[in-house]
């Protein structure tokens, strides 16, 4: 391979990375805004985002919309979906000890799995052709119209959830209540309702995610959600645990390093590169690429 | 002789009466078949179960890898038996030191993590063992080690199972045993107390691994094939599940956690559609209702209506 055709494969591969990146940064946001507030790593995470492409999928095949407001309506769903979920199987938990909540959320995650598979059946769905398939040659590059479409989704969802955490009362009692809970209650907070809209929003971005996912990859089955959970929250331990602009910088950084080991050595160790590259943060800087050291105090 | 060493002769000896029933209904074909399978299943189970209670429950060292260990006990003793000719025996216990000594090697750096990160890690590295093992192309890659033959009988099971048992209730009830319990209790007021924290948790993650890796050959030499598909994060979520039903630190509530859920999953098996939504809502439920296990961590034979046996049994 001589340079000029490496160094194209090299921005090629640069591409596809940040597109599948984004997609994992918008799953990494709920799994850090969950872990941020109450401490607890949702494995069903994942399944949300599977159930978002669902609806995603009956809303454009059955309903024949358009993209955007399939996306809007599945996002609008699966939040509610999210914050269901927290009030009957995690909010009994509040104060259980750690090791039962994480059952709890293991149980969830194959609940969502297997009801889906019984009322879809397990076979994979052809996702819609929702948009015409645009290729554009930028020079020797190549992007197509979905790339495009998830980077601008991505985009805009991350300018509008840096808004509400940053300059609305919800975000800031959001960021309160990551902080300190309890001082936060007693501040006038109701730390119930601000955990339940975190999960809210954490399940629409993953639905917003599963959706574009389906635009980019025409194929959706009920048990997609595991990996790109599990990939999600690689990203979100990369760039911090708790941290938001973590997730979003985790979630390019890992859907790149991605792309690059499946173009150049081989799309079988895709996956342990990311468990590996999981093992090396938690190994020499398990606060993240964005966290700071914080001491134990005894 | 002391009193704990008469009531563990008493229960050998009540075992070996129950092994000799069990034994005797499947020569004589009462058992079928289905039902032979899912009493080795439990076997394999209880291994896995009461091995990851010594890293789980004793130590408290949230691991979620065990699986991972499995595979490479399976392997491991796979490659000994089909490609080296060796007895069963030496297959076991060549599986039991690839996955120690690979347990030893991993759980060095990581035993540092705590909680939460310490559970991600794990997983992430019983994953990774699984991709190395499906890229290997000596051992089958992702179409599995095929060929394997069927040395795993009911006896090898028991006795191993009975083995893995006592080994690891002497290990908790020794000093080494209460040096890990302390580090579950409080970290660091056991490292004040002098206790090697780091060679303790390690000590225990390597004889769990080991143990992980002789129920890994007892499952590859009863199934004919290894596959990595048996080995995923979700098996290792099983084995965890199996622990906690139980209850975190309580041998017998392993033992009871693996029989039940082993039991659950076979008793459903002929619902398939709903087996996994029962066994989900099941596992949520348990966790509302009793989220210590169903024995916390009490061990069934201290129980008051065992007491008046005098000695206790299974």
């Amino acid at each position: 391979m001589d340079f000029s055709s490496f160094s194209e494969q090299l921005v090629q591969q640069l591409i596809n990375g940040v597109s599948l990146g984004s997609i994992y940064a918008l799953i990494a946001l709920g799994y850090t805004m969950v872990y941020g507030i109450i401490k607890l790593i949702n494995f069903a995470h994942g399944d949300i985002y599977m159930v978002g492409a669902y609806i995603g999928f009956f809303a454009t095949s059955m309903l024949h919309l358009p993209v955007v407001p399939a996306l809007i309506i599945s996002m609008i769903v699966t939040g509610l979906l999210g914050m269901l979920i927290e009030r009957l199987a995690y909010r009994p938990l509040r104060h259980a000890p750690k090791v039962s909540v994480l059952i709890t959320a293991i149980g969830v995650s194959l609940f969502l799995e297997y009801t889906t598979m019984f009322f879809v059946s397990p076979q994979p769905r052809t996702f819609p052709n929702v948009m015409e398939s645009v290729t554009y040659h930028m020079g020797p590059f190549v992007v197509n119209s979905q790339q495009i479409l998830i980077l601008v989704i991505t985009t805009i969802l991350m300018l509008v959830l840096t808004y509400i955490v940053q300059k609305t009362k919800v975000g800031k009692a959001m960021r309160a209540v990551s902080f300190d809970t309890e001082t936060a209650q007693l501040m006038g907070i109701d730390a119930n309702r601000v955990i339940s809209i975190t999960f809210g929003i954490g399940s629409a971005l993953a639905a917003a995610g599963g959706v574009l996912v389906g635009v980019y990859y025409n194929s959706i089955d009920p048990l997609m959600g595991i990996m790109p959970g599990l990939k999600a929250f690689i990203a979100a331990v990369l760039g911090g645990i708790g941290i938001i602009p973590g997730a979003m910088a985790g979630g390019v950084i890992l859907g790149v390093i991605e792309s690059l080991v499946s173009g150049f050595l081989s799309s079988t160790f895709r996956d342990a590169a990311a468990f590996a590259i999981l093992i090396l943060v938690l190994l020499f800087k398990p606060s993240g690429l964005f966290g700071k050291n914080t001491r134990e105090k005894v | 002789m002391n009193l704990s060493r008469i009531k563990d002769l008493k229960i050998i000896a009540l075992s070996v009466v129950g092994f000799a029933i069990i034994q005797l209904l499947l020569t004589e074909n009462i058992i079928g078949s289905f039902w032979e399978l899912n009493i080795i299943l439990i076997g394999i189970n209880i291994i896995m179960s009461v091995s990851l209670n010594l890293i789980n429950g004793y130590t408290g060292q949230f691991s979620l890898g065990h699986a991972g260990f499995m595979a490479v006990g399976a392997y491991v003793s796979a490659i000994l038996t089909v490609k080296f000719q060796m007895p069963f025996l030496v297959g076991l216990i060549g599986g039991a030191a690839g996955a120690g000594a690979l347990g030893f090697l991993i759980g060095l750096p990581t035993l540092r993590l705590q909680g939460d990160y310490l559970a991600i890690a794990t997983l992430g590295l019983g994953e990774i063992i699984r991709i190395c093992i499906l890229n290997i192309p000596y051992v089958g890659g992702a179409s599995g080690f095929m060929g394997i033959p069927r040395y795993t009988s009911f006896a090898w099971t028991f006795f191993i199972v009975l083995f893995s048992i006592f080994f690891i209730k002497n290990f908790v009830n020794s000093s080494h045993g209460r040096a890990c319990i302390a580090i579950r209790e409080n970290e660091i007021a056991a490292e004040a107390m002098g206790v090697d924290t780091t060679k303790y948790k390690v000590m225990a993650f390597t004889i769990g691994a080991a143990f992980a890796g002789v129920a890994g050959g007892l499952f590859a030499h009863y199934f004919y094939i290894a596959h990595p598909a048996s080995f995923t994060f979700m098996a290792s979520f099983n084995y965890l599940t199996m622990v906690v039903m139980g209850g975190l630190g309580s041998i017998t509530g392993s033992i009871v956690g693996a029989v039940i859920l082993t039991f659950i999953s076979a008793a459903l098996a002929s619902w398939p559609e709903f087996r996994m939504i029962i066994y989900s809502l099941a596992l949520i439920l348990l966790m509302f209702y009793r989220p210590q296990g169903l024995f916390g961590n009490i061990e069934l034979t201290d129980l008051k209506i065992f007491k008046r046996f005098k000695g206790g049994r299974k």
